[in-house]
């Protein structure tokens, strides 16, 4: 390794850092004075990408020049400025008091919207870029010739940071920012107007995302998939860099570009696992970033499950349920059956969750994980032991709880949006391995041929079986919720000074409760990966963690029923809205929405409330 | 041998002195007021003793064994209850189970997964309501209660583990003046019974004069005076820092 390549790879690092500070300096900002952790900071950067890949070279055809070039990156900057005021209007507005677990799914709604207004709008296939003018030929650095387009990216990053700085010290639009983001009631107090200082700053935090997503267009053709892989690594950038903290982030994004740059060189495939374990590190070492205070956390906690008496007629209402889908084959329609074996499989991954949230109070948002590590544990062992199904699902569970033991043990140190963003984290790490590591888990492809063995390979079979293995799962969860572990559990996201003073050690609680709830998502896993005969990436996905989260709220976070009902309405919703429209993304998106504006309590707990209000 | 024993304990924050050399002790059966300005350091003092703050120097010793940097958890185990300024009790579980909770912890049952929480020292816990006076509310939610009852609710929890020491801080913050006295009562008859050191900070004075045996009064960080009632009323220091130039305290009849 000689020295122009160690200069060479420097340089590179440095221009991803410029452009990953970019964008997250518009996130950190948000964070900073909403409180609201955006999501859907990502999509902004895509809409940027792909505004900016088509303006750009409209604006050449009409006059050649640098000026154009420039001039578009900065309109299209602007448009998605302008985006953010809209979300921020129609949106972001009303949720501002809401628990954080509703921001989070709510502006993940905006996530999914923007990807099919993307498409519709723009298409679905990749568009390059054109290069700017004058930026063209190379530049000789070292004896090697390195794009001088990256030499102005790495100056955009200081120049962004510079401005943003005089933007926050110089301006009184600033200095409400910066007041805000140390004491939102104060400021509040002292009579200035929030609605336009939030607006104000979601222009901002929009045009910043769309500069950032602009400035690729030469670099990296825009595309759909990238939201959910820049809004990762931003994530990462302002955890590490402290939540709310500029210089945090601009700090954190240049550690990062150097870790990728040099991370291909020991790791060529898992850039994506240094960059998370470096925020593992960090957050284990500072659990608030470098920048970060404790004080600076989301909005209030969602309201979990609650002592009630038991419902009257209670079992005998659970056993007339579970006599009924026992009796489902009688029906004798496959299709019916394999509908009925996903909603089951993804009632148990939503109740696994509740465990955490419901009863923890712990927002993990990277549940996936451990649904992916059941599936993935069982499919390795069929693919690479040949073993039958009855030796995998124990595989499967065994990894999942593992991977709960291990991800668990980083994880109970942080709370709030730390924790949701350390779960999310650890998810990506586990999709990044899945998806790069392709000798052995296949890569996108996955693994196939992952069957039931003879006794239950029939439909009805294999929905017995998971009727079975699923009641059993829920019946033991519900034992623990009710248990004195289940108990101190709750007592410690009730107040955690006062369970701490009754002697609870809170932070070992929480993590044997991650290995139960690991352990019941790997199960609903591997009953996946046999249900479909196959196993890929995506069961480790962003997605798949807001699915279970989607239909935890659905039904209700705040009971027990709650998850086994939202599996099944947001399944049966799919299946009718998938095949009629193209737009399922953005209706699903805008359920989601819905749902957080107009049933924070969920159908199980609305209906209850109902029956309460009347009693 | 104290009870308890705070051995020139230090803390500073930046250059901020919160604490400076702090000493005192408590006997066993005594109510031992911290009190002292806004900013004093009481919190901070308290939160040393209570395992919540690391001191920068010094020592803290409960029954001649040293606990300086023990976590809350074992501070609980070796016989320290306490409640918060703000009351915190479990606010969505029945008043019964919060104080059953405790018991489960106090016994060391907080992993049990396979009996019921509700079934667990109910007779136990029925009965320390009843020494706050909570029994008959014992199977309504936490969460609708009014604030002077969740204080009441936190002292039974704290007394579930059976403790020796009891950390009060502001223990009548909050609540109408008649529920003060009565608190306070209750508190004072329970530390005789069952001979529990209680150490509280207040700010309420007729609170502080009427209940407790010995009185503590922390300027900037320092004990300035230590004694009885009587004599912190009578301390021309503690007048003249203190209270300023106010005219002298009447105590609680």
């Amino acid at each position: 390794m000689d020295l122009s390549f160690v200069a060479i790879q420097a340089l590179n690092g440095l221009a991803s850092a410029s452009s990953l500070f970019i964008t997250a300096c518009g996130l950190t900002l948000v964070f900073g004075v909403t409180r609201i952790v955006n999501f859907a900071h990502g999509s902004l950067y895509m809409v940027g990408a792909f505004t900016a890949a088509t303006l750009v070279p409209w604006m050449l055809e009409l006059w050649f020049g640098p000026v154009s070039f420039w001039l578009g990156i900065v309109i299209s900057a602007l448009i998605v400025g302008l985006l953010g005021v809209v979300i921020e209007v129609l949106l972001l507005r009303r949720i501002y008091g809401a628990p954080e677990l509703f921001q989070l799914l709510a502006t993940f709604g905006i996530v999914l919207v923007l990807q099919d207004l993307v498409v519709q709008i723009f298409g679905p296939q990749d568009i390059l870029g054109p290069r700017a003018p004058g930026l063209r030929a190379p530049v000789e650095i070292l004896g090697r010739r390195f794009p001088s387009y990256e030499l102005v990216l790495i100056a955009a990053g200081p120049a962004v940071l510079a401005a943003v700085w005089f933007v926050l010290r110089k301006t009184r639009f600033g200095t409400l920012i910066r007041a805000a983001t140390q004491d939102r009631e104060m400021v509040a107090a002292l009579g200035v107007n929030q609605a336009l200082l939030f607006t104000g700053t979601l222009f901002l935090g929009a045009f910043l995302a769309g500069l950032g997503g602009a400035l690729q267009i030469p670099r990296v053709a825009a595309n759909t998939g990238m939201d959910l892989s820049i809004i990762a690594e931003c994530f990462v950038v302002t955890v590490v860099g402290g939540m709310g903290s500029v210089p945090g982030a601009f700090l954190a994004a240049l550690i990062i570009g150097q870790l990728q740059a040099f991370g291909i060189l020991i790791f060529p495939k898992s850039t994506l696992v240094v960059v998370f374990l470096l925020m593992a590190v960090v957050l284990a070492i500072r659990p608030y970033g470098f920048f970060g205070r404790p004080e600076i956390l989301g909005g209030t906690h969602a309201v979990g499950i609650a002592s009630r008496k038991p419902m009257a007629r209670g079992t005998l209402l659970a056993t007339i349920g579970i006599v009924l889908l026992a009796c489902l084959p009688l029906i004798g329609d496959p299709y019916l059956l394999k509908v009925a074996t996903e909603i089951l499989v993804f009632a148990l991954f939503a109740f696994s969750l509740q465990l955490l949230i419901g009863v923890g109070g712990l927002v993990s948002f990277g549940h996936a994980a451990f649904f992916g590590l059941g599936a993935y544990g069982s499919a390795l062992t069929v693919k690479w032991l040949g073993a039958p199904m009855e030796a995998a699902f124990p595989a499967g569970l065994l990894l999942a709880a593992l991977g709960a033991a291990l991800i668990g043990a980083f994880v109970v140190r942080l709370s709030g949006i730390y924790l949701a963003m350390m779960t999310l984290a650890a998810a990506q790490i586990l999709y990044a391995i899945a998806f790069q590591w392709v000798e052995v888990t296949g890569g996108d492809n996955g693994i196939v041929g992952v069957w039931p063995s003879n006794w239950v390979a029939g439909r009805s079979a294999y929905y017995l079986l998971t009727l079975a293995l699923t009641v059993i799962t829920v019946l033991f969860l519900k034992k623990i919720i009710e248990s004195p572990f289940g108990y101190a559990l709750r007592a410690a996201r009730d107040s955690e000074p006062r369970a701490e003073a009754i002697g609870i050690a809170v932070r070992q609680q929480r993590w044997l409760a991650f290995i139960l709830a690991g352990a019941g998502a790997g199960i609903a896993g591997s009953l996946y990966a046999f249900s479909r005969g196959s196993v890929d990436p995506s069961l480790l996905g962003i997605p798949t963690s807001v699915d279970a989260l989607t239909m935890l709220l659905l039904g209700g976070i705040q009971t027990i029923a709650g998850p086994l009902a939202g599996s099944a309405v947001l399944h049966i919703l799919r299946d009718q809205i998938m095949p009629l429209t193209s737009l399922w993304r953005l209706f699903l998106g805008l359920s989601i929405i819905g749902m957080v504006l107009v049933f924070p309590r969920g159908l199980v707990g609305t209906i209850r409330q109902w029956g309460e209000d009347r009693a | 041998m104290s009870l308890l024993a705070v051995e020139r304990l230090n803390k500073a924050f930046g250059g901020v002195v919160a604490a400076h050399d702090v000493s005192f002790a408590v006997e066993r059966g005594e109510m031992l007021a911290l009190i002292g300005p806004n900013g004093a350091g009481k919190s901070t003092v308290f939160n040393m003793i209570g395992g919540q703050l690391p001191p920068d120097r010094g020592a803290v010793l409960l029954e001649d064994k040293a606990i300086t940097l023990a976590s809350p958890q074992e501070r609980f185990r070796q016989g320290i209850g306490r409640t918060f300024q703000i009351a915190q009790a479990f606010h969505s579980m029945t008043v019964c189970e919060n104080v059953q909770m405790a018991l489960i912890s106090h016994h060391r049952e907080s992993r049990a997964i396979w009996t019921e929480a509700r079934q667990h020292h109910r007779r136990d816990a029925l009965d320390l309501l009843s020494q706050v006076g909570m029994a008959e509310a014992a199977d309504r939610s936490c969460s609708v209660l009014a604030y002077g009852d969740v204080k009441r609710v936190e002292l039974a929890i704290a007394l579930a583990g059976e403790p020796k020491l009891l950390l009060m801080d502001e223990p009548t913050a909050g609540m109408a003046f008649r529920e003060r006295a009565a608190l306070m009562d209750l508190t004072h008859s329970i530390a005789r019974t069952r001979r529990i050191g209680i150490l509280f900070t207040e700010h309420d004075m007729d609170v502080v004069f009427g209940h407790a045996s010995r009185i503590l009064v922390l300027l900037r960080g320092e004990i300035i005076a230590a004694g009885s009632p009587a004599e912190i009323r009578e301390n021309a220091q503690v007048r003249q820092a203190y209270l300023g130039n106010a005219p002298a305290l009447t105590g609680a009849p």
